[in-house]
């Protein structure tokens, strides 16, 4: 298949880092160079390594260079009826399939289709070493050794540089329809729960503080029976595909960039919203929620902690805020002898996730 | 059992003072806590993997939290290796007992804390067998979906450990996408929890890295599981093929009509004659391959996966289509698969089950190739396997009495290991490596990758306490096996001691 495979030039860019101890930025399409800690160092830019390396249907599983644009992957998916489960968002276009797994975070459908690393299958990896190594497989059961695939996603590049993933796929749904519903936030779990339990094929639920957006994907009958049943105010097929994908790639009006900082929260299911205030805009059924607080980073992170969850500052810098959710002690020294086994030197990414990473 | 299966040397550097260790423990565990007399110990000494025994220094049976902590903190101190036992079903010597260390067996930690209705979460203890969490659930109308043939038995701390899968993970997933959150205790005996009730958690993943740890890089004490809704609806068909090939063909037409059966299964004719010889399930004694298929979902949704799969199986040439007409009909399928290993064990001696896993597309090539070697070594092969994903497990007959056959059995089973990854697969589906597969492991995984692997292991248990022997080669082991991949001659970081 097409493409470039630049990986032993990677490889010599890594191993000449390793020996000067000098630091390394890795760069897809840098899309996403506002999220996480400002990262020192000469770029490594995944870009030119790109190309799907393999893409078998019937088993439900393709591979591709880490420099891959995103909106290729989608488009060879498409022609066969199939598509990446979690919705990476991908940004006109622009984000690599590298970038989408090293930041590890998914679309509207997630909690119905599942995450990233749930789709991620293997991959291969520079360490901070230069050894170019690979994990997992291209099948769909792998037990064998850890899974330093699934590991590496969400690591934001901070083990390894990745240059090639094998994901699972799945077909797209045959049907596809989405419905506005005049219902209170407060109501985004208990109603969902009940649409899932009564076998609704759900794909999505969001909610912008006046309406409740129901997304709903599967075959033909089972999307007209719950369109019918379900009442509500069917969007036209544009203009619900438009607002999927200005919360996927966050072109939504609510996240206008210049409105910073802008806080994500993770919660878990049925959690009690109101101590986050607004204004908000609520996804994954009230599990991931969208925050604009400038005044009080500790209360946020308090409330969220409270609630089982989690608040990261995803856009914007406080001053004296970490971006991430603070680990407890034991699962911090986890972390850093982690960082040690992968890049004993401290020359990828460094500070990106957590700036006391490198510090063991 | 050949030696070059079990320990190495470096696996037993361990030098033990183990009555201290007694006194200590004793305090720590009373009553029936701790295991001391042989005879006591001799019914850990395998795992389902009943070809290897050990028996362990000492057993340790904790009730609460604080006793694995004290108990994993005094073993830590005294230097002593610890192995965790939750129903000792792994197939593949995972909870294997090590002859100079503590066996931690988890079974009195068998309490459903909570099952969460509204929010669909189960909070469980780690040796809670996996059917009783579903058994739990069923009032609310919910289920755990992963679901191992060995159910009944295996403990979710086990599923863990292994990522154990069954009939269902084609469309819900392995033990990794189902569970939330796991408390974990480390070597050093400090408590920490992994994962989130949320859909993500801050940091590194290390939840995925727990899963199919084996054991190795701490002890799972508490664990939460997210149920599933019961599907509305169900339907069970079952269809014959003259040929294997048929049938793989079918499996991959299902997938490229867009529709993931809930399950889908494929047995071989000796495996259809032993099955029906034993449960009587009515299955075509006549077919080469039988395809059973389940959907689920609501029911339009069915119906309509329904017809678009019976036409699927029809153009692929299915000589007989049968479709469950009752629940009683639907259990009656997937008995016979479900008692597949049991019924071969009717007809043979003994058998041997292998696990791995293949690119779909391989398939007529591997159940060549897997006749072949049968034939060369001497033995029968009779397959059942996870159609859906490629997980293959070839039965391995043999009669441990006869002298040499059991080595003719573990021949046989390494070559089709090494078959797996030859077509692109993998040496375990779901069972695990354990002591088993880890020769096939230097087969599938370049040094520097098993060096990768001991790094991580190190950051968990810099002690090495924690299972050593098990999952992961040494390099010793791999020299030894003929497959370090050196280059010059030269061993990587010949600074480092090889453990
Ligand atoms: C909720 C959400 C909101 C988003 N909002 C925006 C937005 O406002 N604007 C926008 O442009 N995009 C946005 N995106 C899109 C997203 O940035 C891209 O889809 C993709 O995830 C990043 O690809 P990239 O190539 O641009 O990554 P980059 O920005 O280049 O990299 C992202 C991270 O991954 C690391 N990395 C990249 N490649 C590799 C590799 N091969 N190996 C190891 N580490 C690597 C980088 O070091 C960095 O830590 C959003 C995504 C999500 C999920
Ligand atoms: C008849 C039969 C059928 C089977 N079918 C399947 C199947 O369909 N799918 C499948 O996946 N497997 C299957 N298995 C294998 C086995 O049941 C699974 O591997 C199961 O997950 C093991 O669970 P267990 O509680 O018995 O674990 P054990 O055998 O006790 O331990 C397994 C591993 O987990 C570790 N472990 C156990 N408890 C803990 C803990 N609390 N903390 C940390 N580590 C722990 C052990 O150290 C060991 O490495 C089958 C086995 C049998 C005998």
């Amino acid at each position: 298949m097409s493409g470039k495979d630049q990986a032993d030039a990677l490889v010599e860019q890594v191993v000449a880092a390793h020996d000067r101890h000098s630091p390394l930025s890795i760069v897809g399409s840098g899309s996403k160079a506002f999220y996480g800690h400002a990262t020192p160092g000469e770029t490594l830019s995944v870009t030119g390594h790109t190309g799907i390396v393999n893409h078998e249907p019937t088993e439900l599983v393709l591979t591709a260079r880490a420099g891959t644009p995103l909106a290729e992957i989608e488009a060879a998916l498409a022609e066969q009826g199939q598509q990446l489960p979690f919705e990476p968002p991908h940004f006109s276009g622009l984000g690599t399939l590298g970038g989408a797994i090293a930041a590890g975070l998914a679309g509207p459908a997630r909690p119905y289709a599942g995450s990233v690393r749930d789709m991620v299958l293997g991959l291969r990896l520079i360490n901070g070493q230069g050894e170019l190594m690979r994990f997992g497989g291209e099948v769909m059961k792998n037990v064998a050794g850890y899974d330093v695939a699934r590991l590496n996603v969400g690591a934001l590049g901070t083990l390894g540089v990745i240059t090639e993933v094998s994901l699972k796929v799945l077909p797209a749904p045959a049907s596809t329809a989405t419905l506005a519903l005049e219902i209170p936030a407060s109501e985004c779990h208990p109603r969902t729960e009940a649409w899932l339990r009564s076998g609704r094929p759900v794909s999505a639920v969001a909610h912008d503080g006046e309406r409740l957006y129901l997304r709903l994907s599967g075959t033909t009958s089972a999307v007209a029976d719950a369109v019918s049943d379900i009442g509500g105010e069917p969007l036209p097929e544009s203009t619900a595909r438009a607002f999927w994908q200005s919360l996927r790639d966050q072109t939504h009006p609510f996240f206008d960039p210049s409105a910073e900082p802008l806080w994500r929260l993770s919660l878990p299911p049925g959690a009690d919203l109101t101590p986050f205030g607004t204004p908000s805009l609520i996804e994954w059924a009230g599990q991931q929620l969208w925050v604009r607080e400038r005044a009080d980073a500790h209360a946020i992170r308090e409330a969220a902690t409270a609630a089982g969850g989690s608040a990261t500052l995803f856009r914007g810098e406080l001053p004296n805020v970490s971006v991430f959710h603070p680990l407890d002690a034991v699962k911090m020294r986890l972390h850093q002898s982690l960082k040690a086994a992968f890049d004993p030197r401290g020359i990828l990414n460094a500070g990106r996730l957590y700036p006391m990473l490198e510090a063991a | 059992m050949p030696a070059h299966a079990m320990f190495r040397p470096e696996d037993i550097r361990f030098e033990v003072d183990v009555d201290p260790l007694i006194a200590e423990l004793t305090r720590v565990l009373p009553d029936e806590g701790l295991i001391v007399h042989e005879a006591g110990r001799r019914a850990y000494e395998c795992d389902g993997l009943s070809a290897y025994k050990q028996l362990p220094l000492l057993v340790a049976v904790p009730e609460t939290i604080e006793q694995v902590q004290t108990v994993l903190r005094l073993c830590h101190e005294a230097g002593v290796p610890v192995v965790s036992r939750g129903s000792g079903t792994s197939l593949s010597g995972g909870s294997l007992p090590h002859p100079q260390g503590l066996l931690l067996a988890m079974g009195k930690f068998n309490r459903i804390h909570d099952i969460d209705a509204d929010r669909r979460i189960a909070r469980v203890d780690p040796g809670v067998r996996n059917l009783a969490i579903s058994e739990a659930a069923a009032p609310y109308g919910l289920y755990y979906a992963p679901d191992p043939s060995s159910q009944i038995a295996c403990s979710i701390g086990g599923n863990v450990g292994e990522n154990a899968g069954g009939v269902h993970c084609l469309k819900y997933g392995l033990t990794v996408h189902n569970v939330l959150e796991l408390t974990v205790v480390t070597m050093e005996g400090e408590l920490t929890t992994i994962g989130s009730e949320a859909l993500d958690a801050p940091g590194l993943d290390l939840l995925a890295l727990m899963h199919g740890s084996e054991g190795m890089l701490g002890v799972i004490v508490e664990v939460k599981v997210q149920l599933l809704p019961h599907p509305l609806t169900k339907a069970v068909l079952m269809a014959s093929f003259d040929n294997v090939e048929h049938g793989g063909h079918a499996v991959a037409g299902i997938i490229a009509r867009g529709i993931i059966p809930g399950g889908l299964e494929m047995m071989d004719g000796a495996a259809i004659q032993a099955a029906e010889d034993f449960v009587h399930a009515g299955y075509d004694t006549d077919a080469a391959a039988i395809l059973i298929c389940e959907l689920d979902g609501s029911e339009a949704e069915v119906a309509d996966q329904m017809t678009a799969v019976q036409d699927c199986l029809r153009e692929h040439g299915a000589t007989r289509i049968q479709v469950a007409e009752d629940d009683e009909a639907k259990a009656r399928f997937w008995a016979g698969r479900k008692a597949a290993f049991p019924a071969v064990g009717r007809i043979s001696a003994d058998y041997y089950c292998m696990d791995g896993t293949i690119p779909r597309k391989q398939l007529a090539y591997v159940l060549r190739r897997i006749s072949e070697l049968s034939a060369e070594q001497g033995l029968e092969t009779v397959n059942v396997f996870h159609a859906g994903d490629g997980n293959l497990h070839p039965l391995i007959l043999f009669d441990g009495n006869k002298p040499g056959q059991l080595e003719a059995a573990e021949t046989l089973g390494s070559e089709i290991l090494q078959l797996c990854v030859e077509v692109g697969g993998t040496v375990t589906g779901e069972h695990g490596v354990g002591v088993e597969k880890i020769n096939e492991m230097c087969v599938q995984f370049a040094t520097s990758e098993i060096e990768q692997f001991h790094a991580i292991k190190q950051a968990f248990d810099p002690a090495g306490l924690l299972n050593p022997g098990k999952a992961i080669p040494t390099l010793n082991r791999c020299a030894e096996f003929g497959r370090l991949h050196v280059h010059n001659g030269e061993l990587p970081h010949p600074e480092l001691e090889r453990l």
